[in-house]
């Protein structure tokens, strides 16, 4: 059953685009190719990365914590969302993890973290609306933060490669 | 772990839309003729109202068993509405389209009316002087007792352990029996009837039997509390008048208005609204659709096989390959009721004595050890594969389909149950990604259908 994307873990392929918190439907490519010769590789993963399950982590500015959501196209095409599992605070965790659920009247979708490390903080609002994740997935619904022990894991995307990725799909 | 990620919504394996086995490759050729039949259906000589390039044979074609997907003659149709396809029973089948979410489109069945393409079912015809007498021995119906223009919910069952093949509804034609069973396994019941057709016609070279498969005939369920006023609208004066004492259950020819166009309108369907499911020859089949869909603009939209599944589970009704499969039998899916009652008495079908000692009192040996039953579920919507357990742990059973209910508002779940757990009001517990869920089973169906029934009990 549990039929999900395996996350090719071992390639490390975090490139080098980088792009501040943008509108999720305009492609800033100008913007886009500025940044990139303002950051290194390792400061672009600070930024607002996609992973291939469709979640989302944002750094904080201390670098040290990262904020986890679903993105809007997962969001759109789960459908109305009805019910929402969210971790414990406290718990530890690794990358490639289920820290949660989505449920959705279609499907079940879990919530895959690309990092390890602990859940400082969860958006308890939406156990009691988890449709508002359906209205701003990659904004106020988001779904974790997460205090980092250590580099994200598996592939991650700037938002014009993952709007690319979801294209393809 | 049930758990599907987002993206596959968009896939074949999304619960409850799985494309089922369509790859088994067919030992024998069965005997498979596009032309029509004498059921009464013509092709049309004239078509009005609808433009000429609407007539023409749509692309519609059966899946091949090398797994290459079919399309049913509204594919175009679907698809200027804004559907989303996914695979399913080895078709390309709207899930959902742009103008409704799942949610909405469900309760506009329930509220309106809406128009489901379910081109991708197998109708058979069997006729000849063994058609009645075959079919018996293939199901647990009292066919004998079917009247003309009747139907009857049957299932396909496997020789000696009265497994279900496959589910089906059996109708009596005046000439012959009309046979729709399901596109997921159109290769294993072709095969299966094959078979048995060439077991009879050795044993019972007297009694011929003539099965014809009407491929590309176009089927659509028009389902919900306005589907007779939206049908009337697009039929002659004539069947107009004789949809109003169409009860469910029955069927009748109709004629397309201002056309020679006839469809087979069968009262009954898939969701517990009132409703029809029409049968229409290849060449009128996006026509008469686009007829239905113009004349009722206001209260009729396109439904796809999402809004399908909720509709059905909240209905209380299976889906072959999760809740039935060759292994359940009609006992065991609590299906006894589709089992005559002279059926009963003198056996003759495949599996009768396993099946018949099922019947009988527990204090008989008779019983089963699981049954199908309907769960509400606290906290998380259980879905197929999900275990249910009882105060100390066990597994008792599973669940086999679940959703939330758009009706309900609460989870609602199918599944099979430990016999003596099975009783409604039962408290037990359902493991939903590693937690146990307070679940109870539930009467099903879990909303009143409603059904147009005739006013009394109908002389036979």
């Amino acid at each position: 059953m549990a039929a999900r994307f395996s996350v090719a873990r071992a390639a490390r392929q975090l490139t080098s685009s980088a792009t501040r918190r943008q509108s999720p439907f305009v492609c800033q490519f100008q913007r886009q190719q500025v940044q990139q010769r303002l950051f290194t590789v390792s400061a672009a993963v600070r930024e607002k990365k996609y992973t291939e399950d469709h979640e989302w982590i944002e750094a904080a500015a201390d670098g040290k914590t990262f904020t986890l959501g679903i993105s809007e196209y997962a969001a759109h095409n789960l459908g109305d969302v009805v019910y929402i599992e969210l971790p414990q605070v406290d718990l530890e965790i690794s990358a490639g993890e289920a820290i949660g659920a989505v449920e959705s009247v279609k499907s079940a979708s879990d919530i895959l973290t690309p990092i390890g490390g602990t859940i400082t903080e969860v958006n308890s609002a939406l156990e009691e609306k988890p449709g508002n994740l359906n209205k701003d997935p990659e904004g106020e619904s988001w779904i974790a933060k997460i205090a980092i022990s250590g580099e994200p894991e598996g592939k991650l995307m700037s938002k014009e490669e993952y709007t690319a990725f979801t294209e393809d799909a | 772990m049930a758990s599907k990620r987002a993206v596959q919504v968009l896939r074949p394996t999304v619960n409850g839309f799985k494309a089922s086995s369509v790859n088994i490759q067919r030992a024998v050729k069965p005997q498979i003729t596009t032309r029509n039949l004498s059921t009464g259906i013509v092709r049309p000589r004239k078509l009005t109202r609808v433009p000429t390039t609407q007539i023409r044979r749509a692309s519609s074609a059966v899946p091949t068993s090398e797994g290459q997907l079919g399309r049913t003659g509204l594919y175009e149709l679907h698809a200027k509405h804004g559907a989303k396809f996914v695979p399913f029973g080895g078709y390309e089948m709207p899930v959902q389209y742009s103008d409704l979410s799942i949610v909405d489109s469900h309760n506009w069945t329930r509220e309106k009316a809406s128009l489901f393409d379910v081109g991708h079912m197998v109708q058979h015809d069997f006729s000849g002087p063994g058609a009645q007498a075959f079919l018996e021995r293939l199901t647990p119906s009292s066919l004998s007792t079917l009247s003309e223009n009747h139907s009857t919910l049957s299932t396909l069952l496997h020789p000696e352990t009265g497994g279900i093949v496959d589910d089906t509804v059996i109708t009596r034609l005046p000439n012959s029996f009309y046979v729709v069973t399901n596109a997921g396994c159109r290769e294993k019941d072709l095969a299966y009837l094959t078979e048995q057709l060439d077991g009879w016609r050795k044993e019972h070279p007297d009694q011929t039997v003539e099965w014809k498969v009407r491929d590309n005939q176009g089927l659509v369920a028009l389902q919900g509390p306005l589907a007779a006023t939206v049908l009337e609208r697009v039929l002659s004066e004539q069947s107009a008048g004789a949809l109003k004492t169409l009860y469910f259950g029955q069927c009748m020819p109709g004629t397309i208005k201002g056309t020679d166009v006839e469809v087979l309108i069968s009262r009954g369907g898939y969701t517990g609204e009132d409703g029809f499911e029409i049968s229409i020859p290849p060449s009128a089949t996006e026509a008469v659709t686009q007829f239905l869909l113009d004349s009722a603009k206001d209260e009729l939209r396109l439904a796809g096989l999402g809004a399908r599944d909720t509709l059905r589970l909240e209905a209380g009704m299976c889906l072959y390959g999760h809740d039935l499969d060759d292994t359940t039998t009609p006992v065991e899916a609590g299906l006894s009721w589709i089992i005559g009652k002279d059926r009963r008495a003198k056996g003759g079908f495949h599996g009768d004595s396993i099946i018949l000692q099922q019947l009988k009192k527990k204090s008989e040996g008779g019983g089963v050890t699981r049954r199908r039953v309907g769960l509400t579920v606290e906290g998380a919507p259980a879905r197929e594969g999900a275990e249910i357990v009882n105060e100390a742990g066990e597994k008792i059973g599973n669940i086999t389909s679940g959703c939330p209910s758009p009706t309900m508002k609460k989870n609602i779940s199918m599944g099979y149950i430990k016999d003596g757990s099975h009783k409604s009001g039962t408290e037990v517990q359902v493991v939903v990604r590693g937690k146990k869920r307070k679940a109870t089973v539930t009467k099903m169906p879990f909303i009143g259908s409603k059904y147009f029934k005739a006013p009394a009990p109908e002389p036979k």
